[in-house]
């Protein structure tokens, strides 16, 4: 079990780009942070979770 | 300007005001920085104006675009300058407004290609563009390309919701985001001058705390 936004997730050994993809995330409108560091786009791919990750996705929303 | 204004106060006249009413240390510090505002119009404008008048040493202001009609109700142009250069047009008012510091401005987009070059000099970069994708764009590349950087964003300044419900959160080290999170333009009604300028001004003290090294 990790933590994506505060919330238990069962998403130990996906890769991070499965996650966001089956969680509906559009990638181009977020960033993720990972036990205090930011993931890279280009590392979605190779990322893969694991249990006592605490995970943070954040959306962004237009305006400004 | 009017012919029977009075002679404009000195850097050192300006420089004595600050410390009186921000004290010394800080003037010291923020004398000293760099702050970089990606995009120059709701956010951008009112940051940008901020860290002037609270004596930042050097501004890296950038934006692609021009003022728009529908720019004027909440972000810092006046109506003589539709259609002028939003960058060209904001160092217009900032030099009338804060003359002292020192200004480098671009009139381009930022990408992941140029961010590198346009925001190695900043100590503290704040994004303050209006499309999702570009918000997230700058930050992965400034975190990933610039990871020494603080970065100040912002996510969620529409609606007309309590103004309560913006808030600073710091998601890493050198990572803060402003903003309510969640009302997006596109599916919200509202843009307004208030809400929007509540936003900035989370950015710009979040700018000045870091200078400052509070955390």
């Amino acid at each position: 079990m990790l933590k994506v936004n505060g919330q238990d997730v069962d998403a130990a050994g996906k890769t991070l780009a499965s996650y966001i993809a089956e969680a509906g995330y559009n990638q181009v409108r977020i960033a993720v942070e990972r036990n205090g560091e930011i993931v890279p786009k280009s590392k979605y791919g190779e990322t893969v979770l694991a249990d006592g990750d605490c995970v943070e996705v954040v959306n962004f929303v237009g305006g400004g | 300007m009017s012919s029977s204004a009075a002679p404009l106060p000195s850097r050192e006249q300006i420089l004595a005001a600050l410390v009186q009413k921000q004290g010394a240390d800080a003037v010291e510090k923020l004398q000293k920085a760099t702050i970089a505002v990606c995009g120059l119009g709701g956010l951008g404008s009112n940051i940008a104006i901020s860290l002037a008048r609270a004596g930042v040493g050097k501004l890296i202001l950038i934006d692609f675009d021009t003022v728009d009609i529908t720019n004027l109700h909440r972000q810092q142009y006046k109506m003589n300058q539709v259609g002028i250069p939003k960058a060209e047009a904001l160092l217009e008012n900032l030099k009338e407004i804060a003359p002292y510091v020192k200004y480098e401005v671009h009139q381009e987009r930022v990408t992941a290609e140029n961010a590198v070059s346009l925001l190695q000099s900043a100590d503290v970069i704040c994004e303050a563009f209006d499309k999702a994708d570009a918000k997230a764009m700058l930050v992965d590349t400034v975190l990933e390309q610039l990871p020494q950087k603080y970065l100040v964003a912002a996510s969620g300044m529409a609606s007309y919701d309590s103004g309560n419900s913006i808030k600073t959160r710091k998601i890493t080290d050198r990572f803060y985001l402003c903003g309510d999170g969640q009302n997006d333009i596109d599916e919200v009604i509202g843009l307004v001058a208030p809400r929007v300028m509540l936003c900035a001004a989370h950015q710009a003290l979040t700018a000045i705390r870091l200078v400052l090294g509070l955390d």
